[in-house]
């Protein structure tokens, strides 16, 4: 901005003529205020590294957060594999993990039931567990018709695993066959 | 390609893919599905290379091809055979790499006989058994272990390593021309693939197949190397793994694996597919490709090794990774005096995969089922039956970010819409459980090209959100205390011995993901210090391993899986950004770049290669080779393990070190591909008496009915589902944004104009679409993106359908997967949704949507004369055809 130039000759097209910006995409299309501007990721407290979680590209993300929310999600310049860029899934990370779609309260269905019932998370985890127990007990298998082992039981499966880290699917096959749970399955398989 | 190659991860990344010639996409639409990944091959392109696509519809990756070859969808296979067929009759093969490095040159028994024998089977077809008998795919004079022929299916995902017996061929022919061998068989398999074959069979025109063909061939070999790039659009098949095989094999020819621009990339939808076979939820495998135990046969710990352990290649190390997994889950308690708990590990007796399970439930067999993070309801196929295997439990357990259609299947269907089942009748209890996002925890995902990212935890989750760790971690705790009384009893000893002491931190108390990390890396039991890699892995019970092929991936205590050094600060491999298995390697086989004295094939395409000086194996990429085994070496008669592979065989985990273009074992539908017509087909095999896959999985029951083979009048077109780049999947991840869900807001079929004007279709009105599983509506798109093909004088008519929507979420449609039905490849148990038949009319369904849960959508009229299969393949074992059944009565394995 000059400051010798008088407010109305800051007028856009005029400023287009005086620089000789047909089009207006070039210096013409600052305006004072354009100074003032910063992205606001300039502004976060911390930038955390992270991973697209759609679709198995594996391109890598820059979490950008301040007073412990997240402000913004960006591609990573520095990924051998996406250069910084997200596809139109990765670039809607940010609505995807702040969104109002998110639920964060356990819920439950009763038998039979018409509504769901919001109940505590701790509870819940109990019941899961006394169930887990409960069809384990009494649907065990220990030996097969020729007497062949089976120590499992054939009541209980698991499906999902390629949304969630190999951590957790490790846990999940761990607890799992201890259980003696074989019906474990993923995508992987669709 | 575990079977071709050894294992089953894709052999390079996308960004080698710039260093490509030629690039054929088939079986995916890249430009769509993983458009930052197709920016190689843009990049490609600008350097030269010639982009195919190979695709029933004309897409967005077809718009920036240079070549596109529309093809009726199923028919892979006839396609690329024919390919492999112009390679060797017009000797454009790499015969020093194909002599070299792939079996060609071994004789294979004489009991063998082809499908050209035997229109349409191998040798070793078993009536009433419905499958093979592979002993005589063998090579001569090997004798398969005696337990082979008898060994229990090993249905399992495609990438397992599974030959396991010393299957090393005893005589060869370098020469290439004993009719015995295996490139003269493969000649003879595919004599028939002209392209006057391929024109009647795929559509595609001769001139059009010759230049795709010539194209490939020209830009291979010494000096210039081709890829293959495909997704789901080759594995939804009854012939799946086939597909792919096929693409293998002329791969082989063309020298194309291990090099540089070369191999097969294998494109997987969500973000941690492959991590979630390495690290298997899936049930036939343990963490790295471990298979899980067979009740049938493997009775002890020393009949499971002896089963397990290959006498030859790199599975001879099997018992190290066996015991450092049970040392890892069962620590002290696991002892050599106890057979390392073996018998602890529940036990298989059939295939027990997903769509057995869903069967299983409808037919009320299980009480309870646990889905994190997924939507079967809208992602598996007949969502009708899914929902009523739904139904039919005690209690469900849903881990989701919202109530995804899975969740609320009690007041949510076609069935419950037009009133026939009211939740007041379905007595499931149903937990919704609502899930951290990945930037609220830590974790490594493995992407598609083997390489472990680690995201890190940015924020706090909200209110009741927890992470999966968290949950499995926490339930495990309670169940451990649950059961605290009840440990005299034996079967209760795996809770009581399972290592579950994960470090916890923060205000949730949650378990450190790195310590998890730790364990799967693996570590010595004195001192718990990380170990460096898998060669450190001891069968002594010294060391623990969760997940052998992932070790290093800790190495040193630090976690390789989280380092981000950018990519302008080293070279174009990226080895210091994050970490691959195996070993960091990111072109598997490299070995292969270099010719067998060790000296890169050629300076454009070099890799690693044998530094004389250093007597070491070097290059631009971890080796993927013993490093210091010199090319000369050559194995002894006595050698057993490891030390039998030569240093001039790159395959390593093959227990010949060869590439497979015949398969001489782990397959179930035989060691060549051959074409076969999906299920559900237009036309008859042109090609053989046998009309489909003899070995498919299929589920006789009357939920699930199927159309005839090919020609049912009621549906006369092809039909075939496929992505959009605005959504992801089930839709979970996408449906319930604002942001994607105005780009793609609704639910379309893409008709082509012909096909509009046959059915009376109007662009931008509704249409029903019909199988005898379920009815749809959808928005109707006419383009000429969908071409009709035409096949022995008649035109076929393909329909797209993208299969995203449901009844939830800010966009709803009707699941394309609800008109699919139940039928699947023998060797993973993959659905086929790539190709199907359906009717398709004007206008919307009159009232309420019908599915085959509520009786027939569709008049059934008395079977047609046509069979899918030959009189030999007819018989049946009670209740399906050439399946595995998950029952366990009989052992029916």
């Amino acid at each position: 901005m000059n400051k010798n130039i008088p407010a109305s000759m800051d007028w856009p097209v005029l400023k287009q003529v005086r620089n000789r910006d047909v089009w207006g995409l070039g210096n013409s299309a600052a305006s004072g205020r354009t100074e003032t501007l910063a992205a606001r990721t300039k502004t976060a407290d911390r930038v955390v590294g992270s991973v697209c979680p759609y679709c198995a590209v594996g391109c890598a993300q820059l979490v950008y957060v301040k007073d412990e929310r997240i402000i913004d999600i960006e591609g990573d310049p520095g990924s051998p594999i996406s250069n910084g860029c997200l596809c139109p899934k990765g670039a809607a990370t940010f609505q995807l993990v702040t969104g109002a779609h998110r639920l964060n309260r356990v819920l439950y269905r009763r038998p039979y039931g018409t509504e769901w019932e919001a109940i505590p998370l701790d509870r819940a985890m109990d019941m899961v567990a006394e169930r887990v127990k409960k069809s384990r007990d009494e649907n065990w298998e220990e030996k097969g018709k020729n007497n062949e082992p089976l120590h499992r039981t054939m009541s209980m499966a698991h499906l999902g695993g390629a949304t969630l880290d190999n951590e957790e699917n490790y846990l999940i096959k761990k607890l799992f066959t201890a259980l003696g749970i074989v019906q474990i399955e993923n995508q992987a398989r669709i | 390609m575990g079977t071709s190659f050894g294992r089953g991860g894709a052999t390079t990344f996308p960004a080698d893919l710039q260093n490509s010639d030629v690039i054929v996409i088939e079986g995916s639409n890249m430009a769509e599905c993983h458009p930052v990944a197709f920016r190689w091959i843009m990049k490609a392109r600008e350097k030269g290379a010639t982009l195919i696509h190979v695709d029933p519809r004309f897409t967005r990756t077809t718009a920036v091809s240079d070549i596109h070859v529309p093809i009726r969808a199923g028919t892979d296979i006839a396609f690329l055979g024919g390919i492999v067929k112009y390679i060797v009759d017009n000797d454009r093969y790499f015969k020093d790499y194909v002599v070299a490095y792939t079996n060609a040159p071994a004789i294979v028994s004489d009991e063998f006989q082809d499908t050209e024998d035997l229109d349409g089977l191998f040798s070793g077809w078993e009536a009433g058994q419905g499958k093979y008998s592979t002993k005589t795919w063998a090579y001569k004079g090997v004798d398969p272990e005696p337990a082979s022929g008898v060994r229990e299916s090993q249905a399992a995902n495609e990438g397992v390593p599974i030959q396991r017996q010393p299957i090393q061929a005893k005589e060869t022919d370098p020469t290439l021309q004993n009719p015995r061998c295996v490139f003269q068989i493969l000649k003879r398999h595919y004599s028939r693939y002209t392209p006057e074959m391929v024109e009647e069979t795929c559509g595609i025109p001769k001139a059009l197949f010759l230049k795709v063909a010539e194209t490939l061939c020209r830009n291979s070999g010494r000096e210039r190397t081709g890829s293959f790039v495909y997704a789901v659009g080759w594995t939804q098949h009854t012939v799946g793994v086939q597909y792919i095989r096929t693409a293998c094999i002329i791969q082989l020819l063309l020298g194309n694996i291990g090099r540089p621009g070369g191999g097969i990339m294998a494109l997987r939808g969500h973000a941690s597919i492959q991590g979630s076979t390495d690290i298997p939820t899936l049930y036939n495998l343990l963490p790295g490709y471990i298979p899980m135990p067979k009740a049938k046969h493997d009775k002890d710990l020393d009949t499971y090794l002896r089963l397990n352990q290959s006498p030859s290649g790199w599975w001879g190390e099997f018992p190290k990774y066996f015991v450092s997994l049970m040392k890892a889950w069962f620590g002290d308690k696991a002892q050599k005096d106890n057979d390392w708990c073996y018998d602890y590990l529940p036990t298989l007796t059939g295939d027990h995969s997903h769509m057995n399970t869903v069967v299983d439930m409808a037919d009320g067999k299980l009480k309870g089922y646990f889905v994190m993070g997924e939507n079967p309801v809208v992602g598996s196929m007949n969502g009708p039956l899914q929902r009523k295997g739904l139904r039919h439990l005690d209690w469900l357990v849903v881990r989701d970010f919202q109530l995804i259609e899975t969740a609320e299947f009690w007041r949510d269907g076609p069935d419950i819409e037009r009133g026939e089942i009211r939740p007041e009748e379905i007595g499931t209890e149903v937990f919704f459980f609502p899930a951290a996002a990945h930037t609220e925890k830590d974790g490594s995902f493995t992407n598609t090209q083997r390489l472990l990212q680690w995201h890190h935890k940015a924020v706090e989750p909200k209110g009741d959100n927890r992470s999966e760790l968290d949950f499995v971690f926490k339930l495990g705790q309670r169940l451990k205390k649950l059961y605290e009384n009840e440990y005299d009893q034996p079967r209760n000893w795996p809770i009581r011995d399972l290592t579950w002491d994960y470090p916890t931190h923060g205000t949730l108390q949650e378990p450190s993901a790195e310590a998890v990390l730790h364990e799967i890396n693996g570590y010595t039991i004195a001192g718990r210090k990380p170990v460096e890699g898998f060669t450190w892995l001891k069968d002594d019970g010294t060391t623990a391993c969760g997940c052998w092929i992932y070790s290093g991936s800790y190495r040193d205590g630090i976690n390789q899986t989280a380092r981000r050094k950018p990519y302008w600060e080293q070279n174009a491999t990226a080895l210091e950004w994050a970490w691959a298995w195996p070993s960091n390697r990111r072109v598997i086989y490299n070995r292969a770049s270099a010719d067998p004295q060790g000296k890169p094939w050629s300076g454009r395409k070099q890799l690693v290669w044998w530094d004389e000086a250093r007597q070491k194996w070097t290059g631009d990429d971890v080796p993927d080779f013993i490093v210091d085994r010199p090319p000369w070496y050559r194995p002894s008669e006595d050698a057993r393990g490891k030390d039998t592979i030569s240093g001039a065989d790159p395959f390593i985990m093959q227990s010949d070190g060869k590439g497979w273009l015949f398969a001489a074992a782990g397959l179930e539908d035989g060691p060549l591909p051959t074409h076969y017509e999906p299920e559900e087909g237009i036309v008859q095999n042109p090609l053989y008496g046998q009309q489909c896959n003899p070995s498919r999985m299929e589920w006789l029951r009357p939920d699930n009915p199927y159309h005839r083979p090919f020609n049912d009048p009621r549906f006369p077109y092809v039909a075939t589902t496929y992505r959009l780049t605005e959504h992801h999947t089930a839709g979970g991840m996408s449906r319930w944004l604002s942001w994607l869900s105005e780009l793609q807001p609704a639910m379309f079929c893409e008709v082509s104009p012909e096909l509009a004007a046959e059915c009376g279709l109007k662009n931008g009105g509704w249409a029903t679409i019909r199988t005898m599983r379920a009815e749809i509506e959808a928005r109707v798109l006419v383009t000429r993106r969908v071409r009709p093909l035409k096949i022995r004088g008649r035109i076929i008519h393909q329909i797209g359908l993208p299969y995203h929507w449901s009844s939830k979420g800010l966009v709803r449609g009707d699941a394309a997967n609800d008109l699919i039905a139940f039928v699947g490849d023998p060797n993973v148990s993959i659905q086929e949704s790539k190709a199907f038949t359906v009717s398709i009319e004007p206008g919307r369904y009159s009232r309420g949507r019908r599915t085959i849960t509520s009786g027939p959508v569709v008049r059934t009229v008395p079977p047609g004369v046509e069979k899918r299969d030959l009189p030999a393949a007819q018989p049946k074992p009670e209740g399906a055809h050439g399946f595995k059944a998950s029952e366990t009565k009989e052992g029916n394995t």
